[in-house]
């Protein structure tokens, strides 16, 4: 009877109060529970700094060209959240993207296969990078970074072999390049391919968040062990998952196609990165369980705010790359940091 | 002895359990029969019997590496008896997997919690059993009920009496150990199970949360479910159990009661230094 007299309700009991750390407490419970806000707040406060500094940078066309910019590796994050949601890691992204691109580029210029065609086949491909990936995690046992560390080598090289190198570039009006229309709202000007992007992480959002398959990813990546003895499958539910990552770095190929205009091997190596970076400074665990897909969309925002806020400020490139690892290694600390909330 | 045992089991049952006692003369809600179970080279389970009754809480004890968890895991679906034979009401069943065992209606809370941390908990309460809503956002689109999963949870936690357990929305990490075990529990009741399973549930627990953890299961009891309930702690086992199954070396050696043998007794024939 005598704590119900000295205790508050709703109040912790049995500790003293420190205003300081409630306070911190509150903060670590509100972004634990809504793992996007982080993101969101970096993200607007980047871009507040970023146009203090230089009034082109939020001028509708550096905007446009933003998101144009963020196209492609915004759609290898999806792929890549969902990966690192179950506590995994996808090292071959890049690779699984440009040997997709290849084959549809490749297979509709160079080998006269219908287009539509083509790309469905070059989905098939990136399906099958997934399904790859996917076995050797589930079924061999091998740890996702060992498993797409090799298979980042062995997509890279059939890439290379199928395509000799060379660079394919589609005629005007061809469906490869379909993703690089451009759509005008008022002055912004932006992609089908960002749209498609827009599109996918809503569906994938929708999905982690609303379906039993979502709940399914979260529980798997928290705790496999306890995953599987609620009764779920995990091993068919992690290939599940590196199927959608796979279909989805197919995507990412085509809308590549259409951004840049032609489809080669000689893509930029830090696709891998990059998307990993996009993920986690969107505020997902790299310890799989936490975090949703829409801070993703603001982790890569986020990159690539830094990249041209830098660059339009005359800052070295040098900068923006440290700017960039700053902010990977902040956002892990924040994340250590919001997984040890208590109530 | 007898006497003060009595009298526990009178304060702690009430009414609606004294019926428990009336069905012990029915047969087993679940029997092994020789249960052998090797690792390798280990012999975790040579043969053991077991038997669970209409509406008892049976305690099973046993010094480590007597075969409990093997015993469980065989009961429970997660490992594959080598030999013998399961019933479950009178009929011969064979688990292949937790998942087959729990649609038999037996139901496990391990020791490891077995919850994820990161999921609320209704999701916790319906993970691997969600309910979708109807119609096409439900067929088609796989669209989850969250609404009434976090209804039913609520509902369900307010009828186990678990009282802390306030927000049904709040993630299972910002709880405490007692009230994971509590949300693992109400799970493994949640779905009309027919046998709980409780491995060491209060292990990693205190004082306080063990002690409502033992309430939680006592007013399981009252509900009528037969319980297996494996502890280390002999005065939790003695508070709780109507029969406790005693495992040896790979065998059951005894069944006793708190009302015929003292803790003493319980230790003695665990360790061997006394037979049954």
């Amino acid at each position: 009877m005598a704590d119900t007299v000295t205790v508050a309700p709703g109040a912790p009991q049995g500790e003293t109060r420190r205003p300081t750390r409630e306070r911190a407490n509150a903060l670590q419970v509100m972004l634990h529970a809504h793992p996007s806000l982080g993101p969101l707040v970096v993200l607007v406060v980047a871009a507040v700094v970023f146009e203090l500094l230089n009034s082109r940078f939020l001028r509708p066309t550096d905007v446009s060209i933003m998101f144009q910019q963020v196209a492609v590796i915004g759609l290898l994050a999806i792929g890549q959240t969902v990966i690192i949601l179950t506590a995994g890691i996808d090292l071959s992204v890049g690779a699984a993207m440009i040997l997709a691109q290849m084959v549809m580029a490749g297979l509709a210029i160079s080998s006269g296969v219908p287009v539509g065609l083509a790309l469905l086949l070059g989905f098939v491909v990136g399906v099958g990078t997934g399904l790859v990936n996917g076995i050797l995690v589930t079924r061999f046992n091998v740890p996702p970074f060992i498993a797409t560390l090799g298979t980042l080598g062995v997509f890279s090289a059939i890439g290379l072999k199928y395509s000799n190198g060379q660079t394919l570039t589609p005629h005007g009006g061809s469906p490869l390049l379909w993703a690089g229309k451009v759509i005008s709202f008022g002055p912004y000007h932006i992609t089908t391919g960002v749209l498609v992007m827009l599109g996918l992480y809503v569906v994938v959002g929708y999905a982690l968040g609303r379906t039993a398959w979502g709940k399914h990813v979260y529980a798997v990546g928290d705790d496999p062990e306890a995953a599987r003895l609620v009764g779920i499958r995990t091993n068919r539910l992690l290939l599940s998952v590196y199927l959608v990552a796979g279909a989805l770095y197919a995507i990412a190929g085509w809308v590549q196609i259409g951004r840049v205009g032609d489809a080669t091997t000689n893509i930029s190596s830090t696709l891998n990165l990059d998307s990993i970076t996009a993920v986690v400074i969107g505020g997902v665990s790299l310890f799989g369980g936490r975090g949703v897909v829409l801070g993703t969309l603001f982790g890569a925002l986020i990159v690539q705010v830094f990249q041209n806020g830098l660059a339009l400020a005359g800052v070295q490139e040098l900068y923006q790359q440290l700017a960039e690892g700053l902010l990977v290694i902040a956002a892990v600390s924040v994340d250590q940091w919001i997984r040890k909330v208590r109530r | 002895m007898d006497s003060k045992g009595e009298a526990v089991n009178d304060m702690d049952r009430n009414h609606p359990s004294s019926d428990a006692r009336g069905k012990a003369n029915q047969r087993p809600v679940l029997r092994a029969t020789g249960l052998v179970k090797s690792f390798g080279r280990v012999e975790a389970l040579r043969g053991t019997d077991f038997e669970l009754l209409a509406g008892e809480v049976l305690a099973v004890i046993g010094d480590n590496g007597a075969g409990k968890s093997t015993l469980i895991k065989c009961l429970s679906g997660a490992a594959i008896p080598d030999e013998g034979t399961l019933e479950l009401h009178g009929e011969i069943v064979h688990f292949r997997d937790p998942q087959h065992a729990r649609n038999y209606g037996i139901e496990t809370v391990y020791q490891t919690l077995a919850v994820s941390p990161a999921l609320d908990i209704a999701s916790n309460l319906y993970l691997g059993r969600e309910v979708r809503r109807k119609g096409v956002a439900g067929a088609l689109f796989r669209l989850l009920d969250t609404e009434k999963m976090r209804r039913m949870a609520q509902e369900h936690l307010r009828a186990l009496g678990i009282e802390t357990l306030q927000d049904v929305k709040q993630a299972v990490e910002t709880l405490s150990g007692g009230q994971r075990q509590a949300v693992a529990v109400a799970r493994a009741t949640a779905f009309g199970s027919k046998v709980v399973i409780l491995d060491e549930p209060t292990a990693a627990l205190g004082v306080r949360e063990s002690g409502q953890v033992v309430a939680l299961i006592k007013r399981l009891r009252e509900s009528g479910l037969p319980i297996i309930f494996i502890s280390h702690d002999m005065p939790q086992v003695f508070e709780i159990a109507d029969r406790i199954h005693v495992q040896r070396l790979g065998r059951r050696v005894a069944v006793i009661s708190p009302g015929t043998h003292t803790m003493e007794d319980a230790v003695a024939i665990m360790t061997g230094a006394r037979a049954a």
